[in-house]
């Protein structure tokens, strides 16, 4: 206990596996650090795994599927379901798009769910440039799609000429806080588990090292079983709300009236 | 007192106090899915359709108890 104290956020660090080097700046001050790190490491491998298994699951396209193929079709009419659901049919052109974003955070969660794997969703950089795009995309896209029409997006319709002003001004800040809060549901969501996680971990241990009290780490150790129960469904929870989310939010993008 | 103490003092106490926060949104969400229920034991049929919605909802709300735990983090390791 004394020589290694419990951590809880030790889990986060975020380690080089190699240099790459550093660009620009005078050797001391400034400059960017390029480096392919354990975060790097677990993205790619949540990709390639995500890769591999449709990859299969696609390859053989036998009518009635087999099992790989059963889960990929499965995973595919889930979020096509719900992209039509929330989106509508015109929201299927941003299929691909939500299909990666859902993919990409359920793999990474479950990933962070072994243990020694790094959780790439509990960093913020992370999710923030993934709600970023989703913002930019619903941006874009609603000005291509709707010109300055898009601006009604904020002129909610039936509300009375007094309070209008009072009611845009609350829909501007609620439209730009909109990446904020998709993207910390999600980091805040990984973080505060892992953290959870830990913390009944590092009870058991502490228990157990004071001696006869030892028998007392039983109900913390339940705790923790039961915390990782709960966990893997709040990893595959976030991953529907992010991309629930991003389809309402698309959905606004292209009908910004109403 | 020791200023440097003093200041652990306040960041420990703050993030305490920022924890307070998640109590409304766990209100929130009891509201939330309570009423889902409810609704769903008088019109079963209708349930389905709204599961959605109930998602969203909750994600809505429990976004405000994630802030409150940014605020305590930030005043753990940030401050």
């Amino acid at each position: 206990m004394a020589e290694q104290p419990i951590e809880p956020i030790h889990q986060f660090k975020i380690t080089n596996i190699f240099d790459i080097g550093t660009f620009g700046g005078d050797g001391t001050t400034g400059g960017i650090h390029l480096a392919f790190t354990n975060s790097a490491l677990f993205m790619v491998l949540t990709v390639g795994a995500i890769g591999l298994f449709l990859i299969w699951g696609s390859a053989r396209r036998a009518i009635v599927p087999g099992r790989t193929q059963l889960m990929a079709e499965m995973a595919y009419e889930f979020v096509a379901n719900m992209v039509r659901t929330t989106a509508g049919h015109e929201g299927m052109k941003f299929f691909p798009l939500v299909f990666s974003l859902f993919m990409f955070i359920l793999v990474a969660n479950l990933f962070g769910m072994f243990p020694y794997f790094f959780t790439v969703t509990s960093q913020i950089i992370v999710t923030a440039m993934m709600a970023l795009l989703v913002f930019f995309t619903v941006v874009i896209y609603g000005f291509y799609k709707n010109g300055l029409k898009f601006l009604k997006l904020f002129v909610p319709p039936g509300i009375p000429i007094y309070i209008l002003p009072l009611v845009v001004v609350i829909e501007i800040i609620s439209f730009l806080s909109r990446p904020l809060s998709h993207s910390l549901r999600l980091w805040g969501n990984m973080l505060a588990g892992h953290i959870v996680l830990k913390v009944f971990g590092g009870m058991v241990v502490a228990l157990l090292a004071a001696g006869a009290w030892g028998i007392v780490s039983i109900a913390p150790f339940a705790m923790a079983v039961a915390l990782t129960g709960l966990e893997f469904l709040v990893s595959a929870l976030q991953a529907f709300v992010f991309a629930v989310l991003t389809c309402v939010y698309l959905h606004d993008a292209m009908h910004p009236g109403h | 007192m020791d200023p440097e103490a003093a200041k652990l003092m306040g960041k420990l106490i703050g993030a305490g106090i920022a924890c307070i926060g998640m109590g409304g949104a766990g209100v929130g969400v009891g509201v939330i899915f309570g009423n889902y229920l409810s609704g769903a034991l008088r019109n079963p049929a209708a349930a389905a359709a709204q599961f959605s919605n109930l998602i969203f909802g909750f994600a809505v709300t429990e976004a405000l108890g994630i802030f409150s735990l940014v605020i305590a983090f930030l005043l753990l390791y940030a401050v």
